[in-house]
């Protein structure tokens, strides 16, 4: 044992060198398995947040009401005034904002995090090609799939929250801004193409944060997959179903 | 009844050193019984190169039936060649075609330098190990045999993660360059018995930190599943995520009363 512990360091370059003790939270964040945590529940989070969006968003579905007033208009009133009185207006809404903003800027910088780490760990690439047995489409794709609906995120935000790339746009008038936005054929394929990656991002995100958080169980680990197959297909459906469904005229806005 | 494979063309990555760049080479191999081991077949390779004067081709092996761990080698893109379950020691050239063309390259991570053309140095995972793969147990007279009673799906799955011949194949594998299956394994083995409960969760701080000192992070390909000569299971690394979030809350507890 003596003979072991007194061997030199490794020939092989430590990719870092332990710091100095962080405060609690700090200190887990800074190690992989830590940013894994974060990269798992803001991930859950953020699903929930997704599949709820597309819930919400089936009511542009619903068609004006016989006074002209559209259902998805009267939805986005509700969320804004959600609590009311006993809550200011929009308070609800910023709370979930702030949440996810954080949620989103936390995943992403976890992913920079580990994504330096890992071509740290393998500075000589591999020079014949390799021979993937398992690791999938979706798993090798994740940060490019990330990177698409980070850039999506950008442009949604801009053109129906803010509606700074949408003419006409009016804030609360969800129907017309959505239809007017949709109605644009190079905005419609980006959204339907983001869409797609969010789908495939989901399939292995989904399956990855039960590994991630240690959930495993033989009880459910065989419906790990395939829960994360129905989520990925759930909002792939749903998200793509509107931009076809306004640039066939299914989904309309008559003022 | 053997028969014979013809026409090999072997590229093999020759590296005269740490700091060479190095470079694939060819070899031809015109006949070779498809009986041979892969690692006969690089025997037989070097005996002729060094009846040439040339440089025998430097490769890890020891015990040549899978259960030393010190072979390794890149076969093909697949860590340990093509066939399942098994280590490169215990790959035949019956796996393999007359007029194949196998390309040959060493583990590929930071923490696994390259000492010479195939061989890497894994000291790494022993960095890991020392720091809590092992249980404090009294030594003195002999315990009775099953005094210490374990369930025996306990016992089998800790038999499991022991299986691990720390050959490094789940690194290599991994397009991270992630050591968790390794470091997993190694941990469910002491973690789950009975006598591994003492430093359970410092060593799972331990040796999780040690291994992010040198690897990569898992991002759940499960390559290292496939490529593991084992074949241990994903879910260890599974139980190594949940243990250490235990360990971190555990010992920080237990820190502060000190
Ligand atoms: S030489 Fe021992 S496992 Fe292959």
């Amino acid at each position: 044992m003596a003979q072991t512990l007194s061997r030199t360091p490794v020939s092989g370059t430590a990719t870092s060198t332990p710091a100095k003790r962080k405060p609690f939270l700090l200190d887990l964040y800074s190690t992989a398995v830590g940013k894994k945590y974060v990269m798992a529940i803001t991930g859950i989070a953020m699903i929930g947040f997704v599949i709820v969006h597309m819930l919400g968003n089936l009511k542009l579905y619903q068609g004006a009401s016989a006074t002209g007033i559209y259902p998805i208009d009267t939805y986005a009133e509700w969320l804004a005034t959600l609590l009311y009185p006993a809550v200011p207006k929009y308070g609800v809404l910023w709370l979930a904002r702030i949440g996810l903003l954080t949620a989103a800027v936390l995943h992403v910088h976890a992913a920079y995090g580990l994504t330096v780490m890992n071509r740290r760990a393998r500075p000589v690439r591999y020079q014949s090609s390799r021979d993937y047995q398992v690791a999938n489409f979706a798993s090798r794709t994740m940060r490019w799939t990330g990177v698409i609906v980070l850039l999506f995120l950008f442009w949604h935000i801009a053109d129906l929250t803010l509606g700074w790339v949408n003419p006409g746009f009016i804030y609360g008038d969800v129907q017309m801004n959505v239809v007017n936005s949709l109605s644009r054929v190079p905005v419609a394929l980006f959204y339907i193409v983001a869409n797609i990656a969010l789908g495939i991002h989901l399939f292995h995100g989904t399956w990855s944060l039960f590994q991630s958080m240690g959930w495993n169980n033989p009880r459910f680990n065989s419906w790990r997959r395939g829960l994360a197959a129905a989520v990925a297909t759930v909002i792939v459906v749903g998200n793509v179903s509107f931009p076809i469904a306004i640039m066939t005229g299914v989904v309309t806005y008559n003022p | 009844m053997s028969t014979k494979l013809t026409n090999l063309k072997l590229k093999i990555w020759r590296q005269a050193g740490p700091d060479d760049a190095g470079r694939f080479e060819t070899y031809e191999i015109p006949e070779i019984s498809d009986e041979a081991s892969f690692l006969e077949m690089l025997d037989i390779l070097n005996e002729r190169l060094i009846e040439q004067g040339d440089e025998a081709i430097v490769f890890d092996h020891d015990c040549r039936e899978g259960i030393c761990g010190t072979c390794s080698l890149m076969i093909n893109g697949q860590a340990h060649g093509p066939q399942r379950a098994s280590a490169t020691c215990q790959l035949h050239m019956r796996t393999f075609n007359s007029g194949d063309e196998i390309v040959i390259e060493p583990w590929r991570a930071r923490a696994f330098p390259i000492i010479k053309d195939l061989m890497v140095d894994r000291a790494a995972f022993d960095r890991i190990v020392e720091s809590g793969g092992f249980i404090s147990a009294p030594t003195g007279g002999a315990p009775d045999a099953n005094l210490t009673p374990i369930p025996k799906p306990v016992a089998d799955a800790a038999m499991d993660a022991a299986a691990c011949i720390g050959c490094g194949a789940c690194v290599a594998a991994c397009p991270n360059g992630a050591a968790s299956l390794f470091t997993s394994a190694k941990l469910s083995h002491l973690n789950r018995l009975p006598q591994g409960q003492a430093e359970r969760f410092r060593r799972t701080e331990a040796m999780v930190d040690t291994m992010d000192d040198y690897f990569g992070s898992c991002t759940n390909h499960g390559e290292c599943q496939a490529a593991c000569p084992k074949e241990i299971s994903i879910d260890m690394i599974a139980l190594m995520n949940s243990d250490y979030r235990k360990a971190k809350f555990k010992n920080r507890k237990n820190l502060s009363r000190i």
